[in-house]
């Protein structure tokens, strides 16, 4: 599949922005932080910016993005629309939640509530993103178990790196999201090495020989394409990435996501608050390049059944 | 409304039987379909950079000559040597039972009507998010960048519903120009239609069945390759003749048989 910059950009920054609204929205309302004014300005600018940037993104690829509303229509069988309205439902507790924290001073008690309704509103909008692609048959990479843990788990890390830094700079139990991001860095690290062992390993979904049905008269192969250049499904579900340069991008994205971000937790740990900050800045920046680069491989690794039309033997 | 319609029992299909058997690969029905729809219900098909190269010789992304096309023409080889076919496959919008592309629509722009099962875009509610060219294993929705929408195959509802048209020109277009008669035309929901008979006839299948789309566009086989003297349909005299020049011995006179000899002076005759 053509890794198209915009969804790439959405996908990520909203993932880490709806993290970060997660740990903030239960922090707050389990009393982990103090409803401080710098840390609710900072996260949830950080948060809700994040996520805001990502949905504008989001529709720049799209042709008509005055009508980009209407997407909000067909929850019923839609999970693109669904994420629609799981976005924008969970602006209403978001906003109000942080309006309280920096404007009233107030996380905990009843304004917990908007906190954890918040808190639901981002694990579910980040579902839905991860079920837009775990739901279409025709990409083998992408309809695995482990596409919607996999989405999960990126934005909660890339979260909780984030909110490991604000803590940290701003007061509140650094500690405990530090070790969080741990957590989920190394979850994150297991699930998509599983993933990749498993797209490796997994049958293809279809065959030259079904997608023409001629399959029982032997090889079927490719002699004559319909055009001479590319068309339009070439351009947007042909792009095939070399495996060399895929091994090789999979290294990339464990190290600079996972393993660096890890060696920098573990530093700022040993470190005391003030000084840790540093290590923490690099982690949040190093975790979130490495989810890019994660995220263009979920794309350019991912093959559509269709390809078997345009020459490929199997998909 | 992106959810599907409840399939009914009996309800109208309509839809396409494609001969593998017969199509040359000609590109006809593609070129008529192009000339139609550039005109009709989902025009303009728009074509960029028509008069360019390719992408190779001209670079970037966009480089190259491409456009909207509803149906296009593949050919494949299967199987190897004597066995071995060259079959022209044209490929279209299936029409599907259960269309994925319909039901992850996030606009409601998707839609299969319940009155015939044909599947179409409302081009003035689509967004152009694409996700609909993902969900479609055939290939059969394209986007069209200079109204920002899919388009697809409509299986030309501007022309089998038209009644300014002859009731002969009722017919999709690449139907109606397919000079082999590879393309047929009909009801697939009615086991009684020409189209369904032909497809239990000659064991129309579905394309990618594992996919589970249930296409209602069904494609005959080529049939089998007829590779021995007998099975050609030739007149069953060559035969005969097939079987003296077997008998014959090299450089000695032919077989002393009266049509051979007929045959032999008539040979005589023509060589003069």
């Amino acid at each position: 599949m053509h890794p198209a910059a915009s969804v790439i950009f959405f996908t990520t920054a909203s993932g880490a922005g709806y993290g970060l609204l997660f740990l903030l929205g239960l922090a707050g309302a389990f009393g982990l932080v103090p409803a401080d004014l710098a840390l609710g300005l900072v996260g949830f600018t950080l948060a809700l910016g994040l996520v805001t940037a990502g949905l504008l993104a989001s529709t720049f690829h799209l042709g008509r993005p005055e009508r980009a509303w209407r997407a909000l229509s067909q929850w019923r069988s839609s999970w693109l629309s669904r994420e629609g309205v799981a976005a924008v439902v969970t602006y209403a507790p978001a906003g109000l939640y942080a309006l309280g924290w920096v404007f009233l001073g107030e996380a905990g008690g009843a304004w917990g509530v908007l906190g954890v309704l918040a808190g639901i509103g981002a694990v579910a909008t980040v579902i839905c993103t991860g079920m837009i692609y775990a739901s279409l048959p025709t990409i083998r990479q992408w309809r695995q178990p482990l596409t919607v843990p996999g989405y999960l788990l990126i934005g909660l890390y890339t979260g909780a790196l984030w909110m490991a830094l604000l803590t940290a700079a701003f007061g509140g139990a650094a500690g405990v999201f530090l070790w969080l991001a741990v957590l989920a860095g190394i979850g994150t690290a297991a699930v998509k090495l599983a993933y990749w062992q498993a797209i490796d390993a997994g049958p293809a979904a279809a065959t030259a020989g079904t997608a023409t049905g001629l399959g029982h008269l032997g090889r079927v192969r490719l002699l004559d394409a319909p055009t001479t250049s590319q068309n339009y499904v070439m351009r947007e579900m042909g792009y095939r990435i070399a495996r060399k340069h895929a091994s090789r991008l999979r290294s990339i994205a464990a190290i600079l996501g996972v393993a660096v971000p890890l060696l920098l937790l573990f530093l700022a740990a040993a470190l005391d608050g003030g000084a840790a900050t540093v290590p923490l800045f690099l982690a949040a920046l190093c975790g979130s390049a490495g989810a890019v680069v994660e995220r263009w491989l979920f794309f350019a690794e991912a093959t559509h059944v269709v390809t078997t039309y345009y020459g490929a033997e199997a998909a | 409304m992106t959810s599907l319609p409840e399939p009914v029992a009996g309800a109208k299909k309509l839809g396409l039987v494609i001969d593998l058997d017969t199509c040359v690969g000609c590109h006809a029905c593609a070129v008529n379909c192009k000339e139609w729809n550039a005109g009709g219900h989902s025009a303009p098909l728009t074509d960029w950079n028509a008069y360019s190269g390719t992408e190779a010789t001209d670079g970037g992304d966009d480089a190259g000559a491409w456009g909207v096309w509803f149906n296009r023409v593949h050919t494949f080889e299967a199987g190897e040597g004597a066995e071995g076919r060259t079959v022209h496959f044209p490929r279209s919008c299936l029409h599907c039972e259960t269309p994925a592309c319909v039901s992850v629509c996030p606009t409601g722009a998707s839609y299969k009507r319940e009155e015939d099962g044909i599947v179409l875009v409302n081009a003035d509610l689509c967004i152009g998010c694409k996700l609909c060219s993902w969900a479609c294993p055939y290939g059969a929705r394209e986007y069209d960048h200079a109204d920002g929408v899919m388009k697809k195959c409509t299986l030309c509802i501007d022309r089998i519903y038209n009644e300014n048209l002859e009731e002969i020109d009722r017919v999709p277009a690449c139907v109606s120009t397919c000079p082999a008669g590879a393309r047929h035309y009909g009801d697939l929901g009615d086991p009684t239609s020409k189209v369904s008979l032909l497809v239990a006839e000659r064991g129309g299948y579905d394309l990618m069945p594992e996919m589970g789309y249930r296409p209602t566009n069904k494609y005959l086989p080529p049939r089998p390759a007829k590779t021995a003297c007998g099975s050609t349909g030739a007149p069953s005299r060559l035969e005969q003749l097939a079987a003296e020049a077997a008998d014959a011995v090299p450089g000695g006179a032919p077989p002393a048989k009266a049509g051979g000899k007929l045959l032999a002076w008539v040979d005589a005759v023509l060589s003069r």
